[in-house]
């Protein structure tokens, strides 16, 4: 499909991804690191959880499709669950990490809260995924063919790329709810956020019905963005100085 | 990165931290890299399952190469990174108005039917910017006004026949040869140009031109449309002049040396009656008789040349005239020696035969030119009317008297031969030239007397030469209905029978030349023999016959359908194997070991430059698995079969044969559907603007985020 398709889905995919990661996390290497070992803790997750189902398939009989597709499901809710568990994993690492920032400073206070870290290792957890959902995707759009001649639909690679930048804002949030639920011993968040990951991750099983598993993942997301929002301390009072005070920043320039 | 965590802290103390954990951190980060490099080669697998969603891959097909000689380059080529286009399916004239006129998605592929595919729909097609690229569906059956994409004239310029030597016999200005010949193959072509073996793989393409490509209620039709993508960059250009010396100042200067074509070689396969010291030279006085055939074809696509009737019919018959006359008790005593040579690469301008010339005239080869009494060559002789064999004979060098008299003896002996046989010998005349045959080659250096026998009076009774139609079918072999392989294999067909006629009346007047005095009623070929090989270089190279006459080391070459092209890289399976038969039905066995037979010169009385000794890996154990390996000692050797104007570094040379074959990378062919440059677009506008929005949105949040987020409760953070 070209360069104008490639460009176009990676821009789709990974364009909210790059804005995040330009202006909040590029500057402060400390963020950086945090990152990059969010993502290296996500693909140890994937690299184990790909492991069992590689053996089971292998172990299985290639011919028996309900067998296989079975075994699909069965490696997807692992994967997920183990995503979670290297997500707290993480969170246990990064909690060391702050007692050791507070040991290390000059006023005892860490330069980064476990807020800023929580969201910065779900951008890394996001990140990561998005890699591996769109990289194999991407290096195919480049061909000069498009999917459907065996009957998919032919908006397989703009549907997946929307799904990759979903999961990636996803990831972000159940970063930030998952932290703050382990924070603060509120068990119902931890289920909360890995029940909502159980249902985007199957939901993608209505595919090629993409309306069936686009639509779900939005709504959850947009259902975990406010949340995350009202934990991290905003509420909707802030919300409404903000966009008057985006408003009267236009304005004057309207007026001028 | 170490170091700019230091800097980020900036005071000593995290320094020093930094210092006693710099340890763990790049160990951390070859691991992260490794890994991230890894995701990012994800992505290039081939073969993985997105790549297995867009494309269909179509295995059985066969390109149409580049070939080059000393002026000109034949052949197609296609763009270095594939030519793709909308399929279009030509199965009458009408369909090309599609794509020449009227289609809206230019530049079409085209399917088109191989009746179709014959010189004035080439050359239209040739003619236009619209078509990106052909594939051929071979027809079934062969077209019945026949085909050849050969030249009317074939090796004009090249033979004996010339403006000097019989100017009215020159350029088939007498008689031409091959008049259903179009001339395809020595056209070029500027798009790339398949032909689809596979009639399955052609129903699949015409499946997708049938979903998406047909044109609804008079409108075009609309995307996704089906689209075939053909890959066969050739990297020589120009001609042979060009690209041999391109290559030379690769290989001279350069230390990765890109060498972009190949001189087309081989190995000419010769055997004596008499042993004869293949390291030193024959006597002047002793005389030898050569027979010769070719045993090469071609036809427009590479690596396809079945070449029945054109090559596999003569020099089986050969063969099976070889092993009638080793039979014979008197072979020691006859008075002349006889010489059976199978000349590779004669398809083009006679490489063999011209490199043996060459040798003889230079002294590199055992017989001399003077060492020749007479010179017979079988040429086509499976489709004969009325079971009548043509003897063509030079009329120029029979102008002389000395010649006449021996060419007159010569054809005395071939008619006398064929007597009581149910083959009837006719001259062809004086009126008539030679056709193509190695003789000419011959006659250029000597005026030999000599005569070519074939099936055809004045033109090629082959419809199909040089062909990739010229098949058993063509030769009339008919194998009756289930019949297992090897049954088939020793089913003597008709055509196997009338070929050893033919073989039988061959060797008797080879005798008689020789001068063999006994009764000839003896000589007789073995039809048997004959249907054996007929089917093992026709129809099935992998059989247990010739898997029992092979060297133990080559047997993995037995491929499935036999293809007799020159090539490049050589031996090619059919100069293996027409020297293996030719050991194996000529030779003797002999009692020596292995090791013996590998290293003869240790052996005492081997007697090693007159014959050549080949361990063969034998036929297998009727009880076992494993089998019985055997010593042959025959006089079967190998002459190198490349052409003059190599060794004599003559690129432009028009006395001997320039043909090169060009170098490519890689050869594949794949069908997909193509989505409108709309939804390209699209897809392109809706990520940038996704991109810009989010950069601003972002932009905005973070600048203002002290009023979004209020002061978190924890006391102990640090804000934004």
């Amino acid at each position: 499909m070209t360069l104008a398709v490639f460009f176009g889905c990676t821009f789709i995919a990974f364009g909210p991804a790059f804005g995040l990661f330009l202006f909040t996390i590029a500057h402060d290497p400390l963020r950086i690191i945090i990152l990059i070992a969010g993502a290296f803790f996500w693909l140890v997750s994937l690299l184990l959880s790909s492991l069992i189902w590689f053996i089971a398939v292998k172990a299985s009989d290639p011919r028996d499709e309900l067998l296989q597709k079975g075994l699909l499901i069965f490696g997807v809710m692992f994967s997920v669950l183990l995503q979670e568990a290297f997500r707290f994993l993480y969170y246990k690492l990064l909690r060391k990490a702050i007692e050791g920032l507070m040991a290390l400073s000059e006023d005892g206070c860490s330069p980064i809260s476990i807020q800023q870290m929580a969201y910065v290792a779900g951008v890394g957890f996001g990140l990561m995924s998005g890699a591996f959902s769109m990289i194999n995707l991407l290096a195919d759009a480049l061909g000069p063919g498009t999917v459907g001649i065996h009957g998919d639909s032919q908006l397989y690679f703009l549907t997946s790329a929307f799904m990759t930048m979903v999961l990636i804002f996803l990831h972000t949030f159940w970063g930030i709810l998952f932290f703050h639920g382990c924070e603060h011993q509120r068990w119902w968040e931890i289920t909360a956020v890995i029940a909502m990951h159980l249902a985007v991750s199957g939901s993608t099983f209505c595919n090629p019905l993409y309306v069936g598993s686009l639509v779900p993942s939005y709504l959850l997301m947009a259902t975990a963005a406010a949340w995350a929002y009202l934990l991290s301390g905003g509420s909707a009072q802030n919300l409404q100085r903000f966009l008057l005070c985006l408003q009267s920043g236009a304005s004057p320039q309207l007026g001028s | 990165m170490a170091a700019a965590v230091g800097r980020a802290w900036g005071s000593r103390r995290m320094e020093v931290a930094a210092r006693s954990c710099r340890g763990s951190l790049p160990a951390w980060w070859g691991l992260l890299r490794g890994l991230l490099l890894a995701v990012l080669a994800a992505g290039s697998c081939q073969g993985n399952s997105v790549e297995r969603k867009i494309y269909i891959p179509l295995n059985k097909t066969a390109p149409c190469v580049r070939l080059l000689n000393a002026t000109h380059q034949i052949g197609c080529q296609s763009s270095i990174s594939g030519d793709t286009g909308v399929i279009h399916v030509v199965e009458k004239e009408e369909d090309l108005n599609w794509v020449l006129a009227d289609g809206p998605h230019p530049p079409y592929m085209i399917l088109l039917d191989g009746n179709l595919f014959n010189r004035r729909v080439m050359l239209q097609l040739k003619g236009t910017s619209r078509v990106s690229g052909l594939a051929v569906a071979t027809a079934k059956p062969s077209p019945p006004q026949g085909f050849s994409p050969g030249l009317k004239c074939p090796n004009d310029g090249f033979g004996v026949y010339s403006k000097d030597y019989g100017p009215q016999f020159a350029h088939c200005n007498k008689t031409v040869w091959n008049p259903v010949g179009s001339g395809l193959s020595y056209e070029d072509f500027d798009f790339p140009i398949f032909l689809l073996e596979d009639a399955n793989e052609t129903q699949v393409i015409k499946q997708c031109y049938q979903d998406h490509n047909v044109p609804r209620d008079g409108s075009g039709p609309e995307y996704p449309l089906c689209a075939m993508q053909l890959f066969s960059h050739m990297h020589a250009v120009t001609s042979t002049v060009t690209c041999m010396r391109r290559s030379s100042l690769q290989s001279t200067f350069s230390i990765n040396p890109e060498v972009v074509c190949d001189p087309l070689l081989d190995y000419n396969v010769w055997s004596t009656l008499q042993p004869i010291n293949s390291s030193g030279k024959v006597d002047p006085e002793k005389e030898v008789i050569i027979v010769a055939t070719r045993i090469d074809s071609h036809s427009f696509f590479w690596n396809i040349a079945p070449g029945a009737d054109s090559a596999v019919s003569s020099f089986v018959t050969h063969l099976a005239a070889a092993e009638a006359l080793h039979k014979v008790s008197d072979v020691h005593l006859l008075q002349r020696n006889i010489m059976f040579t199978f000349f590779q690469g004669e398809t083009f301008d006679y490489i063999g035969s011209s490199r043996m010339v060459y040798d003889m005239e230079k002294d590199k080869f055992p017989l001399r030119l003077d060492n020749i009494h007479s010179f017979v060559e079988l040429n086509q002789v499976a489709l004969r009317n009325d079971s009548v064999l043509w003897m063509h004979t030079d009329p120029v060098s029979r102008l002389n008297e000395s010649v006449e008299v021996q060419v007159r003896n010569l054809l005395d002996i071939l008619s006398n031969s064929s007597t009581g046989a149910s083959v009837t010998l006719q001259e062809a005349g004086y009126s008539q030239p030679l056709p193509p045959s190695s003789f000419q080659r011959f006659l250029r250096a000597r005026h030999i007397p000599g005569v070519v026998l074939t099936d055809h009076k004045t033109a090629f009774q082959n419809r199909y030469y040089q062909s990739m139609y010229d098949t058993p079918e063509n030769i009339r072999m008919q194998y009756p209905e289930g019949l297992s392989p090897e049954e088939t294999l020793e089913y003597v067909t008709d055509t196997a029978k009338s070929l050893a006629e033919v073989a039988t009346v061959v060797a008797r007047a080879l005798y008689r030349l020789a001068g063999g005095a006994n009764n000839t009623s003896a000589i007789q070929a073995d039809p048997k023999t004959v249907t054996r090989m007929l089917y093992g270089f026709l129809i099935k190279m992998n059989n247990s016959w010739f898997q029992s006459i092979i060297k133990p080391d080559i047997k993995g070459i037995l491929g499935d359908v036999p293809q007799h092209y020159v090539a490049v890289s050589s031996p090619v399976n059919t100069t293996y194997l027409v020297q293996y038969v030719l050991a194996n039905l000529t030779g003797t066995v002999v009692n020596l070991t292995k090791e013996e037979c590998l290293n003869p010169e240790k052996t005492p009385n081997s007697e090693k430059e007159m014959y050549e000794y080949a361990w063969v890996q034998g036929s297998l154990d009727p009880n076992s698995t494993s089998r019985i390996p055997y010593c042959v000692r025959s006089t079967v050797h190998l002459s190198k079969a490349l052409s003059p104007a190599f060794e004599l570094r003559q690129w432009g040379s028009t006395e001997y044969s320039t043909w090169t074959e060009s170098r490519w990378k890689e050869i594949r062919a794949r069908i997909f559907l193509v989505a409108s440059k709309e939804l390209e677009i699209i897809t392109l506008v809706v990520g940038v603007a996704i991109l810009i929005f989010s950069l601003l949105a972002t932009y905005f949040i973070n600048a203002k985020a002290d009023i979004l987020f209020s002061i978190p409760r924890d006391p102990g953070a640090v804000a934004y």
